[in-house]
This record gives C-alpha cells, sequence and structure tokens, in this order.
C-alpha cells in the first residue's frame, strides 16, 4: 500500500496564492492576553468550490469566496429558492435555531460571547440570548469542557467551542474520560449530549500548534460520534443534527472553510451524522476525503476528467463511525480506492478507514488501497514548506493516474 | 465605570488544628474588588429577563471552627443542643453505615469477591455525613474514587452499592463502573471518578445547571452542588480553575476537601506549598473555612451555612475538613508511612464515638438505642451482601448496550442498516 508523494507544485500555486493577501486582520481588543490565534483570518477556502453535480442549486463557480459584493449575489439569487450564505454564517445559523428551538442549548467558550467567536459563528448570539446562555470562559479548556459534561449530566445541552481544535488537547482529560466514558460507566443513567466543535486544520501559515489535527488522536474514544462539515449546507445540517443527538459529538471545522459561500435551502433541514456524502459519482476509482482535502480532491477531479477519468467522490462526514454502506458500494462498483485526507499518516482517519475497508470489502478490491495524507511533520510556518505538508491536487492526480494504470 | 471597593480586614483566628506548621501565620486573607471581566467601553444590551454575571464586588470573611466550638460551648445544655433527638439518630446511623459497609467490603476483597481498587472511607465519615445529610434528593453530590459512602449517604442503597462493587447486574451502574464510578440518577450522585480533580468541573457544571434553570429557563430551581475530594487533587489545575469560575459566576456549589493528609505515600505536607488549603478560597473571592472533619457536628454546622448560601445564590465556599482515613489508600496499600503515633492520634479522634458520646452525654438517646442501630446496620450490610451474591453477572448483550445514548453511534455497516439493528449486536457478538 503506497502512499504517493509526488513533488508535484504546479497546479496548487493557483489555488493557495491566488488570494493571500487577502487577509483581514481584526484586532478587537488587546491581543497580547489571548493566547494562540491572535488574528481572525479572513482568507479564502478553495475558490474552485462548485463541482458538485448533484446538488440541487446550480453552484456558481466563485473565484472569490470572500465576495461579499452585492453585484455578483444579486446575479445569481432572481428566481432560485433558498439563501446565500458563507459557511461560517451557515453554523451561526443552524446553532441559532436550535437555540430557538430548545432553551437548554446553550455555548460554552472563549470569547463566544461578546467577541461573537474568533471566527464569528456565534456573532450576534449573546445580544440574543444573553451572558449565561452563550457563557464566555476564562481560559481553562479543561474545567470548562468538564463543565459542560457535567451540565449535560444535569439536563443542559452544552456547545462548547475550541477556539482553535487545538486547544482541545487541553481538554482531552475531560473528553476522553468523562465525555466518552460516563454514559458506559453509569450504566446508562446520565447521557452527555454535548457537542465540541471548533477549526482546525492547516491554515495559512498558522504555525504547527495552530495547524493540528485532531481527528485522529479522538478516534479511539469508545462513546463519541465524530463528524466534519466541508460545504455551508452540510455545515448547518450537521450542526443541527450534533445539537440533536443524545451522543456526545464532535464537529470538525476548517479554518479555511469558513468563507465558503454557498446556496442553502429556506427550509429547515437536518443532516444525518452517520452518513456520508456522495459528491460526485463516478466508475474508475473511488475517492475518499473530508473537510478541506474534498476541495483539494474536486480541483483534481476536474483535471481527471479531462484527461478521461471518471472518479467518484465522496465526503465521508462521518469520522466515527465511519459510513460502510455508501463506502461500501462505491467499492464495490469500482474496485479502486484512494483515501485523502489532511490527517498524518501515522494512527489517522486514513489509516483507520483502509483497515475498515480492507476487512469489509477485502475482496472487491482489485488494488490496494492507496492512502494520501499529510506528512508526519509538525505544520511549518514557511509557506513553501507548509504547502507540501499537505496532499495537493497534483499528488492525487498523479495517485489516480498510477493506481488506474 | 466605577466599582465601590470594600476591603475588610479580618484578624488572624487561631486555627484549631493540631498540625498547622506554622501557628502565627496570618490566616487572613481577604479579597480586593474584582471587576466584571467584560467591556467596560461598551454597554451591551442583555436580554432583560436574564442577569448579568456578576458585576459586585465581593467581600470575603474567613471563617474558623472556633465560631462553631464557641457556639456550643455557649449553648444551653438543656434546650439548645446543635441537633435534634432524630437528628441524631439520622447522623448516627448514616456513619454507622458508612463504617460497617466499608469494613465488609474489606473482608469481601479478602475473600476474592471484589477486586481492582477499593479505596475505603474509615474515620472520614463525619465529612459525607456532615454534609450529605443536609441536602435534597435534587440536589447534587459528586465525589472521586472514595466515593460508596458518599453514595450511601446521598441514598443509593446499600444492595445497590455491594453490587456494584461486586460486579454484577443489579449494581447501581449494572456492574459496569466499580469501585470508583458509583452514579445514580435517582439520588443524584454524579459519580464517582477515578483521576482526581476530574470530578470537580463536573460537579462545576451541575452547578452551573441550577443557576441557568434559575436565571435562563426561570425555573424555581436552588440545587446545590457539592463536590468532595481531597487535598492531593488541592495542588491539581482543574481545582483551580473551577474555584475561579464557581466564584466569578457565583454558582450553587460547594467545595469540601477532605484533607486527610496524604495522598497514598505523599504527605500533604511535602507536595503542598502553602498547606493551608482554606486560604484558597478567598484568592478565588470565595469563603474558605477550615472545619475539624473528625466532629459530625462541626462539620455540619459549617455545611449548614455554606449550603444556604450556596442556595441563596450567593456563590461558592471552599470548605477544608480536616480528616483522617484509618485505613491505607486503597486496600493494595500496605500503609507503612504513616506514622503509628499519628494514627493512634487520630483514632482517638474516631467521629463515631465523638458522636455517640454527645448524644449519650446529652442525653439525646440511650445506650439501647444506639445499639440497635447498630444492629439493624449490621443486618443491612449482611442482607446486601447476601443480594449482591446471588445477583447474576451481566450477560454478554450488555456489553455494547451503553456505549452510547442514542446506538445509531454505531454507524450505519455494509449492509446499509445501523449496527445496532443488527441482532448479534444486543448479544454482544456484533463485529464493530
Amino acid at each position: 500500500m503506497a502512499a504517493a508523494v509526488t513533488q508535484g507544485i504546479g497546479a496548487t500555486a493557483a489555488l493557495s496564492s491566488a488570494n493571500s493577501n487577502k487577509f483581514q486582520f481584526t484586532t478587537r481588543r488587546s491581543l497580547s492576553e489571548r493566547k494562540g490565534s491572535s488574528i481572525v483570518i479572513r482568507s479564502d477556502g478553495n475558490p474552485r468550490a462548485g463541482l458538485n453535480q448533484h446538488s440541487n442549486s446550480t453552484r456558481q463557480l466563485v473565484t472569490n469566496a470572500v465576495s461579499t459584493k452585492p453585484e455578483s449575489a444579486a446575479a445569481s439569487t432572481v428566481s432560485k429558492p433558498g439563501h446565500e450564505l458563507l459557511l461560517f454564517e451557515a453554523l451561526r445559523e443552524g446553532l441559532e435555531e436550535e437555540m430557538d428551538r430548545d432553551p437548554h442549548v446553550c455555548v460554552i467558550g472563549e470569547d463566544v460571547g461578546h467577541y461573537g467567536g474568533s471566527y464569528k459563528v456565534t456573532k450576534g448570539l449573546a445580544d440574543k440570548y444573553g451572558d449565561l446562555r452563550v457563557l464566555d470562559t476564562p481560559i481553562a479548556e479543561n474545567s470548562f469542557t468538564g463543565m459542560a459534561i457535567g451540565a449535560a449530566m444535569t439536563g443542559l445541552r452544552p456547545v462548547v467551542e475550541g477556539m482553535n481544535m487545538g486547544f482541545l488537547l487541553l481538554a482531552f482529560n475531560q473528553i476522553s474520560n468523562n465525555c466518552g466514558m460516563l454514559h458506559y460507566t453509569s450504566g446508562g443513567q446520565f447521557k452527555i449530549p454535548v457537542v465540541i466543535r471548533g477549526p482546525g486544520g492547516v491554515g495559512r501559515q498558522l504555525g504547527a500548534e495552530h495547524s493540528q489535527r485532531l481527528e485522529s488522536y479522538f478516534q479511539s474514544i469508545p462513546g463519541i460520534q465524530m463528524v466534519a462539515c466541508s460545504t455551508a449546507y452540510n455545515a448547518k445540517g450537521l450542526m443541527k443534527a450534533a445539537i440533536r443527538s443524545e451522543n456526545p459529538v464532535i464537529l470538525f471545522e476548517h479554518v479555511l472553510l469558513y468563507n465558503l459561500k454557498e446556496r442553502i435551502p429556506d427550509e429547515e433541514y437536518v443532516l444525518n451524522l452517520e452518513e456520508a456524502e456522495m459528491v460526485r459519482p463516478g466508475e474508475h476509482v473511488t475517492i475518499l476525503t473530508y473537510s478541506r482535502m474534498r476541495y483539494h480532491v474536486m480541483q483534481a477531479a476536474k483535471t481527471l476528467v479531462n484527461k478521461g477519468y471518471d472518479p467518484e467522490v465522496i465526503d465521508i462526514r462521518s469520522l466515527k463511525p465511519f459510513d460502510l454502506y455508501t463506502i461500501g458500494n462505491s467499492v464495490k462498483k469500482t474496485h479502486r480506492v484512494i483515501i485523502v485526507e489532511e490527517c498524518m499518516r501515522t494512527g489517522g482517519i486514513g489509516a483507520s478507514l483502509t483497515a475498515s475497508i480492507n476487512e469489509n470489502f477485502h475482496d472487491y478490491l482489485d488494488a490496494p488501497i492507496v492512502c494520501l495524507s499529510s506528512q508526519d511533520v509538525p505544520t511549518p510556518y514557511a509557506a513553501s514548506l507548509e504547502e507540501w505538508t499537505v496532499v495537493q491536487p497534483a499528488q492525487i492526480v498523479a495517485a489516480v493516474e498510477q493506481l488506474c494504470q | 465605570m466605577a466599582f465601590s471597593a470594600t476591603t475588610k480586614i479580618i484578624q488572624p483566628m487561631c486555627i484549631n488544628s493540631a498540625r498547622s506548621p506554622d501557628k502565627s501565620d496570618t490566616c487572613t486573607k481577604l479579597l480586593s474588588p474584582s471587576s466584571f471581566l467584560g467591556s467596560n467601553n461598551k454597554q451591551f444590551s442583555i436580554n432583560k429577563t436574564i442577569s448579568p454575571l456578576s458585576r459586585r464586588s465581593a467581600t470575603v470573611v474567613a471563617v474558623s471552627s472556633d465560631v462553631v466550638k464557641k457556639k456550643k460551648v455557649q449553648s444551653n445544655p438543656a434546650s439548645n443542643l446543635l441537633i435534634t433527638k432524630e437528628e441524631g439518630l439520622e447522623l448516627y446511623e448514616d456513619m454507622i453505615l458508612g463504617r460497617a459497609f466499608e469494613d465488609m467490603c474489606a473482608q469481601m476483597y479478602y475473600r476474592g469477591k471484589m477486586f481492582g481498587f477499593v479505596h475505603l472511607y474509615n474515620g472520614q465519615e463525619a465529612v459525607s455525613t456532615g454534609f450529605i445529610k443536609l441536602l435534597g434528593n435534587r440536589d447534587c453530590v459528586v465525589s472521586t474514587y472514595r466515593d460508596h459512602v458518599h453514595a450511601l449517604s446521598k441514598g443509593v442503597p446499600a444492595r445497590a452499592v455491594m453490587s456494584e462493587l461486586f460486579g454484577k447486574t443489579t449494581g447501581c451502574c449494572r456492574g459496569q463502573g466499580g469501585s470508583m464510578h458509583m452514579f445514580s440518577k435517582e439520588h443524584n450522585v454524579l459519580g464517582g471518578f477515578a483521576f482526581i480533580g476530574e470530578g470537580i468541573p463536573v460537579a462545576t457544571g451541575a452547578a452551573f445547571t441550577s443557576k441557568y434553570r434559575r436565571e435562563a429557563l426561570k425555573e424555581d430551581c436552588d440545587d446545590v452542588t457539592l463536590a468532595f475530594f481531597g487535598d492531593g487533587t488541592c495542588n491539581n489545575g482543574q481545582f483551580f480553575e473551577c474555584l475561579n469560575m464557581a466564584a466569578l459566576w457565583k454558582l450553587p456549589i460547594v467545595f469540601v476537601v477532605e484533607n486527610n493528609l496524604w495522598a497514598i505515600g505523599m504527605s500533604h505536607l511535602r507536595a503542598t506549598s502553602d498547606p493551608q488549603i482554606w486560604k484558597k478560597g478567598p484568592a478565588f473571592g470565595m469563603p474558605g473555612v477550615h472545619v475539624d472533619g473528625m466532629d459530625v457536628l462541626k462539620v455540619r454546622e459549617v455545611a449548614k451555612e455554606a449550603i444556604t448560601r450556596a442556595r441563596r445564590g450567593e456563590g461558592p465556599t471552599l470548605v477544608e475538613c480536616e480528616t483522617y482515613r484509618f485505613r491505607g489508600h486503597s486496600l493494595a496499600d500496605p500503609d507503612e508511612l504513616r506514622d503509628p503515633a499519628e494514627k493512634a492520634h487520630y483514632a482517638t479522634r474516631d467521629p463515631i464515638t465523638a458522636l455517640k458520646k454527645y448524644v449519650m452525654e446529652n442525653s439525646l438517646a440511650s445506650e439501647a438505642e444506639l445499639t440497635a442501630i447498630e444492629k439493624k446496620i449490621e443486618e443491612v450490610v449482611e442482607e446486601a451482601v447476601e443480594f449482591a451474591d446471588k445477583s447474576p453477572v451481566p450477560a454478554r448483550s450488555q456489553l455494547l448496550e451503553n456505549v452510547f445514548a442514542d446506538p445509531r453511534g454505531f454507524g450505519i455497516g455494509p449492509d446499509g442498516k445501523y449496527r445496532c439493528e443488527d441482532p448479534k449486536f444486543t448479544e454482544g457478538t456484533a463485529q464493530l
């Protein structure tokens, strides 16, 4: 099982450098005391977002995902149902709808209240619901996560925000021991309906500690579910599903995807936590991915289609448990699998997924599973090095070509 | 926006402690007013129906057990005792239950009926009884691994706890928790935690729910939470983080430190820069109280005040109970490090003996009545053992049942059905 990691950078240049000078630094108060990320980066996600051929809405090819210009929005809104918004707004919409629906839903985290969230997911909510329902905590991840768990055990439904997913490493004790285990060790007496969410993943030169992918660390914890959102549509749907779930759910967002613009339905909808999302049906190869890598995959898919390949792209969305039905059906059709993830090579989601597919669908595979993951390095600061740590579209193209020989 | 500053200095009080290393130490510490940690420039239009979080400066009083002692001495023995007869018997029965139960645990452990880590509470009964008997059913208790007696005091039946220890399916946690994880939804015992300090945030959360119910949901709720933990935990980050949050938001919680001087083999004095734990309360803006934890009546008086404070919405209290465990840290601990003289000293301060003496001296009850209680408890404990012995062990089908509250969390299998719909799932033989 070779992970083809080529040095192709070409196609990525356009992708990553196009809008690298569009950062907006929002400083609203003294930053020196804030640990970690002291800037709110409004950088683009992948501009080539729209290759989903099976969504009801016609996706506009947005070259600049930060666009808030009314002209371009007007052109697309004329006679279509639904409303356009950015991914972080979709998260907020989902959260707000759930907070309206159930007064037991509350938000706990650093700077979620008055500041509106470091990525603006909770903007305006404290004004609407008050300081108790949108609780600004001191910088004490382990304890406020534990507090959320105690609150969940006694009837509330907290949504815990990790300002950056990496900070939740400090809460690992509570997440592993209490969040995952208490329902079991109490013999089923107490349920822990918390949602733990926050941005993770490799951003734009955020440095090693702010570029972590915690899904690999948490995946072994029994008793929790993990989902990763990747579009405004599934972000809102998964947020609502996670809040309604009686299980503890960790919702992984990505720093670079918050400004993806999409049109989502006006009607209320809730997605299924355990299901994967078919992004692009195909015949030749199954590409399994999640979160930001979905966009790298779709970009590679464009190139592949031009070269005559027909990849099937599935956004697995549910990192734990895996949707083996959708995945299995795909494997049975294409007989070739490539996993593209941002997790590290060792012990990542891809590693588990590879094992799972081998175990369940071995007979249907014509070739060993290829797993493209990030390098096992602490994410470097330098842009060039950072680029090489994550999987780039050119590598995906090369891997498909090699697999489908 | 100016906050009025009120600083109160209280004269050092003599702490009635046989072992404070430094008696002349200034045992005062008062909170200087703290301003609300929010934006002072912007006036947020907070939802009017929800009271803003604390903006007031807090003044703090350091109380010493001398207050209680004085009270006791001054009370007229004829009509002004600290407890009534009913209360006295209730306290006595609870402490006897705790002691008898733990003694039986030791027996059962050495007979091979229970395994693993078992931590016994002998000697500390005054703390559990003194505090928990003041609570209502809706109030919550959070403990550590030394939790059998907390569960019993809160009302969990002895047979349920014993069954749990035997690992039987009739245990309070269906045999899945064990000695260190006693939970009861019915009696609001929120655990039972194996890692020290882990339960304190959970307790803080339960207190947060109480405040939330009252202020955000407008329910009539004044539930209080008690968090029990030891001296070793007081050096742990979670302790300090929760003291801060509880005081900041005036949560209805009482932090009860069972300072038995030893964290397994680590003496409190060797581990702590300032061993007077109660002092850490005022540093965070709450009263810090030190009480003789071998005297159930003193504990009860302090507990009354702390719990009432919390119920009134005045916020948390840190209560340091000086107590002692007569046995080792766990049944596996050879307990070689502790000085026999120290053990002998505390044996003379056995809380059960002390209460018995008080009850008899003040003619609250006769010896016969107390003996009757002891007999009754003996039977309760024996019955608990019998029940546990006869109870079935968990069946294989129980293995996967409680992993998720919603078993769809096991995901969708290759056949398109949820794994939990697989008949083998309930048998516990399903492959995940």
